[in-house]
């Protein structure tokens, strides 16, 4: 009878939870494949029709996105790491006593809403700003903007998930032994050397959860390049958001939907056995 | 990415002033890189401040006009502004209630019992966390098209934020759940307590600051959700949605004005789960030399 009871306990304090996350996630991702199939137009009315066509209808019409969401992601991540790496260095092995002043201000924009951070970044890079205005005086705009270009859209995204890079990597380097920096100087390795032999390898698992924090939600986002973006600077994100809440299209917007989703899972999978995995099914990969 | 370390010179050598120059650059040069990386974080937390004391001439709060008082005499002046705020503390509240217990039980299944299908219960926890917002705004709305019900609205609202918060209060709580200190329970179980009464007394009193950490993230990631609220929210306007919705006619200084209010607020309720679980992590690391003595 207890037997029983402590083999079923287990289930019962699951099945809320996994009833939610089964019927509100994994369910709707079937609707959403479902209605990429759809044929009709919204006057008519969508039906299953196994409509294949709407994604090659979808990805020829909006390719462009697609490579320049993956080619803004990409390189915000990349930003990201080159920003975020010797930030998270310094705060594990510098700071001292400034050490959870500095963690503090990593997650401070955290404490404002998303919208309003981006907003900022479009104060700070309009046209009459100081820091634009400066930037003119030194001829670095090509044509006295910054706002509505793919550098102000990058910068975004690179301000937004930040955090999302420095947090992991900084929890990978608190975690290295010191004692293995310090061996490998004993044994005449130079700063450098220890550095690239010893604390770079360490600290992998949290470049990698890093990146991939960094990489998928900047991948589907929106928000910058609605605010910081013109025309030419559209996301998929915006391509699916327009065509799912302004046209309505949505077989046309379910199937980008999806094709963003399959993207980015074959993106992660090619990278995490390109980068070594054991970092990102650990529990504080994606506790950060 | 010189870790700047230069080990001890072995020999004392005479250097002018450049070269002096030029060591602390290279001795300090990580700090200063790391300096301007927090100035590049925090500098738009200043400007959202500074601007709540804007006076801009336009519609546009984008350019300083003047310092003024105005708005911050005006804060809850705007009815559109107010009931977005409401709903969306209403949402997050109700999102944390539902989130933070479902989460909770679940974390102590996965910690606490070993049984069949574990795997498949973490890969569903980390999944949603690893999917683009806009991903999942678009399949949540796709399944309310189809099934046509409900109503787009706060209760659609509120079935997104408590399906993305679930993975997070999962893992805030498990995180503490495995660092737990067993010996306690035992020793409670041993003085005849019963398993709800041990859980009720020791249990759930030192998981306690977990619980209102992930309380807190919930709150926080529904308070700011745009995208999945973007997809589900009918005609209910909610904070994030009333500043999108706002941003094409000009955005009133009154919200830079309230999100300084929300970053004070937020600010303290850290300030206290910090305390709290320093408070808790020595409550935990004294009490067995207690009953030594």
């Amino acid at each position: 009878m207890t037997a029983t009871r402590r083999r079923l306990t287990p289930y019962v304090l699951l099945a809320p939870g996994a009833l939610w996350l089964i019927v509100f996630f994994v369910v709707p991702m079937y609707y959403m494949v479902r209605l990429s199939l759809d044929a009709g137009t919204l006057e008519t009315g969508f039906r299953f029709n196994w409509q294949f066509s709407n994604y090659k209808d979808a990805l020829s019409l909006y390719d462009s996105q697609f490579l320049r969401s993956f080619y803004y992601a990409g390189l915000a991540t990349l930003v990201a790491l080159l920003i975020g790496y010797p930030l998270a260095y310094a705060i594990a092995f510098k700071a001292g006593k400034w050490k959870n002043a500095m963690l503090f201000a990593v997650v401070a924009p955290f404490f404002t809403t998303y919208l309003i951070r981006t907003l900022a970044w479009e104060t700070i890079l309009s046209d009459q700003s100081p820091v634009v205005k400066t930037l003119n005086s030194l001829s670095l705009t090509s044509n006295g903007r910054v706002l509505a270009t793919s550098g102000a859209v990058i910068a975004g995204i690179t301000y937004n998930f930040l955090p999302f890079m420095v947090l992991p990597i900084y929890a990978s380097l608190e975690r290295i032994d010191e004692r293995l920096i310090e061996a490998a100087k004993d044994l005449y390795a130079s700063s450098r050397a220890a550095f690239v032999r010893v604390t770079l390898p360490l600290s992998a698992p949290g470049m990698v959860a890093g990146t991939l924090l960094t990489f998928i939600p900047a991948a589907g986002d929106y928000v910058n390049a609605f605010f910081l973006g013109g025309t030419n600077n559209k996301m998929i994100g915006n391509t699916i958001q327009g065509l799912y809440l302004t046209q309505r299209d949505y077989p046309a917007a379910a199937a980008l939907s999806f094709v963003l989703m399959a993207l980015i899972m074959v993106a992660v999978f090619v990278y995490i056995r390109f980068a070594g995995s054991e970092a990102l099914m650990g529990e504080e990969a994606v506790g950060a | 990415m010189e870790a700047g370390t230069a080990a001890a010179p072995a020999y004392v050598r005479r250097e002018s002033t450049a070269s002096r120059a030029w060591g602390w650059l290279r001795e300090h040069a990580i700090n200063i890189y790391a300096g301007l990386a927090i100035a590049y974080l925090l500098i738009p937390i200043a400007v959202i401040i500074f601007f709540s004391f804007n006076d801009p001439a336009g519609k546009y709060n984008f350019v300083w006009e003047g310092f003024t008082l105005h708005h911050w005499g005006n804060v809850f002046g705007l009815p559109d502004l107010n009931s977005a705020l409401l709903t969306s503390l209403r949402l997050a509240l109700f999102a944390t209630l539902i989130s933070t217990f479902i989460g909770t039980i679940m974390a102590l299944a996965l910690v606490r019992y070993e049984f069949f299908g574990r795997r498949t219960t973490n890969f569903l926890i980390v999944i949603p966390m690893a999917t683009p917002e806009v991903v999942m705004g678009a399949s949540l709305l796709s399944f309310f098209l189809v099934l046509g019900t409900p109503t787009l609205g706060f209760s659609t609202l509120l079935i997104a934020h408590v399906m993305f918060c679930i993975s997070f209060v999962v893992v805030v709580v498990r995180s503490r759940l495995i660092g737990f200190d067993r010996s306690l329970e035992e020793a409670a179980r041993d003085l005849g307590a019963n398993a709800f009464d041990t859980f009720r007394l020791i249990t759930l009193p030192l998981i306690m600051p977990a619980i209102i950490a992930a309380a807190l993230l919930a709150f926080a990631l529904s308070i700011d959700d745009f995208v999945v609220s973007n997809f589900n929210s009918g005609t209910t306007v909610t904070f994030p949605l009333y500043i999108f919705g706002a941003a094409q006619r000009g955005i009133p200084v009154e919200v830079n004005a309230i999100a300084t209010i929300l970053f004070a607020t937020t600010l303290v309720a850290m300030g206290f789960t910090v305390l709290q679980q320093r408070r808790a992590e020595r409550l935990a690391s004294v009490r067995p030399q207690q009953e030594e003595a």
